[in-house]
């Protein structure tokens, strides 16, 4: 562990978590959604636990990000106010 | 039908172009070897059955998205879907079984060491978790394409109806 790495990378997770229930671009959410998994998944990394980190890249970064956009199509990109 | 597949962008006769098309077909089969290696790396490291399932869906996703859901639609049928959800499920519960029955009544499930697959009790135990872990693995690829199947496809509005 190397603390400040670990306080870079959080930083920016929370930037990114701000960014995306801010964004009115639906689909720019859900890219944002996309990064911050997979920043969690270097995070994961980064602390040495690999199994949850594998986990997190698959399910988080590459299946749920699908999911959305599967359920995106189905509906309107941009958020009504 | 057609119109309304257009609306949506998929399912279109020619609809991918052809990088994307190319890259899909190239990347798949990688991507396979890839989840089944990590299936069955997953008892001594990383990974596991859940993992590469999801990375097994994941391929059948990229496909989809690469040559259209009606094209990629039709080759999946959602009985086939359902019968590798249960099939994985059995092989789980299968194995736990015949731990049950091969250690004459000492009840133990899912202790693999009781399968007499080879003559050592280690050997016997890591082949039990193998054969578990590919029970998973079949169970989360056809769940993963599933809900990804179901969440995508614009069906037939009538036949939506008749399910609702």
């Amino acid at each position: 562990m190397i603390p400040s790495l670990d306080l870079v990378l959080l930083f920016l997770i929370v930037a990114i978590a701000i960014a995306a229930i801010t964004v009115r671009d639906l689909l720019s959410a859900i890219m944002l959604l996309c990064a911050y998994s997979f920043l969690m998944a270097v995070i994961w990394v980064e602390m040495h636990a690999v199994d949850v980190a594998f986990t997190e890249a698959a399910v988080g970064a590459g299946a749920s990000t699908a999911f959305l956009i599967a359920a995106l199509s189905r509906t309107t990109r941009w958020e009504k106010k | 039908m057609s119109t309304k597949n257009s609306e949506a962008g998929e399912g279109k006769e020619r609809a991918g172009d052809v990088i994307v098309e190319t890259v899909a077909r190239l990347m798949v089969p990688f991507i396979q070897l890839f989840a089944l290696y990590v299936i069955i790396h997953g008892a001594g490291g990383p990974g596991g059955g859940f993992q590469g399932g999801v990375i097994f869906g994941a391929s059948f996703v990229l496909l989809v998205i690469a040559f259209g859901i009606v094209n990629a639609g039709d080759r999946f049928p959602e009985g086939a879907n359902t019968a590798f959800m249960s099939l994985g499920v059995y092989i789980y519960a299968g194995v736990g079984l015949l731990c049950i029955i091969f250690s004459l009544g000492a009840a133990q499930f899912l202790n693999y060491g009781f399968i007499p697959l080879t003559t050592h009790f280690e050997e016997n135990r890591a082949l039990g978790m193998d054969l578990v872990e590919i029970g998973i693995g079949i169970t989360v690829m056809a769940v993963v394409t599933s809900i990804f199947f179901n969440l995508a496809w614009k069906r037939e509005p009538e036949e939506g109806g008749e399910e609702e």
